[in-house]
């Protein structure tokens, strides 16, 4: 697994004037990578995570996921594509409020269609300590909980990239660590992680720590 | 989809009821009409029994009239002013005796029985009252027609009959002998009181009647009996009886049974009248209500559409984050909208199932007509239930739709970036 970023770039585009988020990035992540790029709100991280993560295509510059470049793939191809290779984590958590918990960490299924999946949700959740919270809907569950059910659902595909945005934003202590922890357990398994966060606590778990600002690369 | 409506519950609940209204509107209509033709069906058989009541009782009128001595053409001399004869009941002008024999032997058809009379208002000097003298010499068979039993018996000769009148004020009775002009009569019969001129008439024979009026092979005029002559008749019996009777003209007299059944043809034609009138009064009503239901069910349609649309763009708004993370997640958009659509066809069938309830008893209840079993199955009707069905998972999915279709189309890293 390796995802690549060669020298993106993206600009948005406004009546207020343009506003260069992304500015010529680029960036590797191997598996068994636990990588995070820092910098303070504003700075253009979520653009370039959304780049990485298929979501948002680049106005210049490539990304390559396992030597697939996720923008040269229709909508539909692209979505399964993510579906397949990639998790995602936010800071807000996005979880429907009206599932349980075991629905949010199943939501994936519903693109990708595979065998088990259930038993691997059940294996997800006992393995982030949510097991007694299956049935809850996350209106029911702590902070910490909720991201533990993102988490499980991010990885419920098995995906080979993690891509996490401030995950830790509104967690505490206690709770990203948990939180960094499975990040972390996931690397070791063989994935990659994308972190990015301000959170200087957060950073401390990742191996290779990029920094941006303005939307530049500042230092490796 | 169904926990989505459980969390939403007002959401779907709105839409749910912008259907039902809409489909509850169209079935309400159709069934009211539907109603108002099975009410019409009701009220047209009730008059129509109305009208047929009324020519059973016009037939026993007429009946009665044939029965009934219903004296109802006068044929009379063509220079006979008819003001004297209304004004005075005396009539002054004659024609020969023979008219009526002539009458009798003729071929016609439209009369039955014939009656010649002679008629003068005059003093009854003995009793000193003032009377009009009657003679008859009873009814003159025709010819053609096979020999029937007289409807009326010739007064005979040297006897009378007194009117009502003229026996209660002058205190005559039966088998009382009395003079008139001179000549010696005897009572057999004081009739009861009519109400009429009957009542202040003494009858006696032709003969008598003739002599005493110096009016010998004389008459005033013929009666008809028992002609049929209600309505029109009477002008195929006048250029019948002046064919054979050139120099006769002939009136139409109403007796009380004639009357009855003049009143009762009236009534027929009433209720015909009323029958048509009422058909024309539904038929206006029907053409109303379609009016009114063609603008007013295509307007709540559109309502209820815009109403269904507006939900839907509250309902995708409501979901946007749920949309963001199910795109990112690899979710597609086909996957997306039918997400919506799913829910907008649930919320087209319940309500459409709402609606046709709503609408079916309440068009029956407007309708004016019982809400029992019977009622229902002669009302309902299965097209309906299926067009119900179709217009509503229609009107809900074309309404949803376009916001379905936005919702599907939307940019998952916009919303990621916006949350």
């Amino acid at each position: 697994m390796r995802l690549e970023i060669s020298n993106v770039s993206k600009t948005y585009y406004s009546s207020k004037g343009d506003v260069t988020a992304v500015d010529q990035i680029s960036l590797n992540v191997e598996a068994n990578q636990f990588a995070a790029v820092r910098g303070p709100s504003g700075c253009g991280k979520s653009t370039l995570l959304l780049m990485a993560g298929g979501l948002l295509a680049p106005d210049s510059g490539s990304i390559q996921i396992e030597g697939q470049n996720p923008y040269d793939l229709n909508a539909n191809a692209r979505a399964r594509f993510r579906a397949e290779n990639i998790g995602f984590v936010f800071q807000q958590f996005h979880l429907i409020p009206y599932l349980n918990v075991l629905d949010n960490v199943l939501a994936p299924s519903l693109a990708l269609k595979e065998e088990q999946t259930r038993e691997r949700a059940e294996q997800l959740l006992k393995k982030f300590g949510l097991e007694h919270r299956v049935h809850h809907v996350p209106a029911q569950l702590s902070s910490g909980e909720r991201q533990r059910t993102a988490l499980a659902r991010a990885l419920l595909n098995e995906p080979k990239l993690l891509l996490a945005d401030e995950p830790t934003g509104n967690l505490d202590r206690e709770n990203a660590d948990v939180v960094l922890a499975h990040m972390k357990d996931f690397a070791t398994a063989g994935g990659a992680v994308l972190l990015v966060t301000h959170d200087e606590h957060a950073v401390e778990a990742a191996e290779i720590v990029h920094s941006i600002d303005a939307g530049r690369l500042v230092s490796v | 989809m169904w926990r989505e409506i459980g969390h939403r519950k007002l959401n779907f609940m709105l839409g749910l009821l912008s259907v039902s209204v809409a489909i509850a509107c169209l079935v309400g209509s159709l069934t009211l009409l539907k109603a108002n033709d099975v009410t019409t069906e009701k009220i047209l058989a009730e008059k129509q029994e109305l009208v047929e009541k009324e020519g059973a009782a016009l037939n026993d009128a007429m009946r009665k009239i044939t029965i009934g001595l219903g004296f109802n053409a006068l044929i009379l001399p063509a220079d006979q002013d008819l003001n004297e004869f209304y004004h005075n009941n005396t009539l002054s002008k004659t024609m020969p005796e023979e008219f009526v024999d002539r009458l009798a032997k003729s071929r016609i058809v439209t009369i039955n029985h014939l009656l010649p009379t002679v008629s003068k208002s005059i003093h009854w000097d003995e009793q000193d009252i003032q009377i009009i003298l009657m003679g008859t010499r009873g009814e003159v068979p025709l010819m053609h027609k096979n020999p029937k039993k007289p409807m009326l018996d010739a007064v005979p000769r040297g006897k009378m009959v007194v009117g009502y009148q003229i026996h209660q004020q002058r205190h005559l009775k039966k088998g009382d002998k009395v003079k008139l002009l001179g000549k010696e009569f005897e009572i057999i019969e004081t009739n009861k009181e009519r109400g009429t001129v009957d009542d202040s008439t003494v009858w006696v024979h032709l003969k008598d009647a003739q002599e005493m009026l110096h009016m010998q092979n004389l008459i005033n005029g013929i009666w008809a009996l028992e002609c049929h002559c209600a309505g029109d008749r009477i002008s195929q019996i006048r250029a019948e009886i002046t064919n054979i009777l050139p120099g006769t003209q002939v009136i139409e007299r109403g007796t009380k049974a004639l009357a009855r059944a003049e009143a009762r043809a009236t009534a027929k034609k009433a209720a015909e009248a009323a029958k048509k009138r009422e058909e024309e009064n539904r038929a206006e009503l029907k053409q109303k209500q379609e009016k009114f239901s063609a603008m007013l069910v295509p307007l709540v349609m559109f309502g209820s559409g815009i109403w269904i649309g507006f939900l839907t763009i509250v309902n995708v708004r409501q979901r946007k984050s749920e949309i963001g993370i199910l795109r990112a997640i690899g979710v597609q958009s086909t996957q997306i909208l039918m997400l919506f659509l799913g829910k907008a066809i649930l919320i087209g069938v319940l309500g459409a199932a709402a609606g046709f309830l709503i609408g079916f008893y309440g068009g029956i209840s407007w309708g004016e007509l019982p809400l029992n079993t019977e009622t229902s199955a002669q009302l309902f009707s299965p097209d309906l239930l299926l067009i119900s069905f179709v217009l509503a998972i229609l009107l809900s999915g074309i309404a949803s739709w376009i916001p379905a279709m936005l919702a599907a189309q939307q940019d998952p890293a916009d919303i990621l970036q916006e949350e």
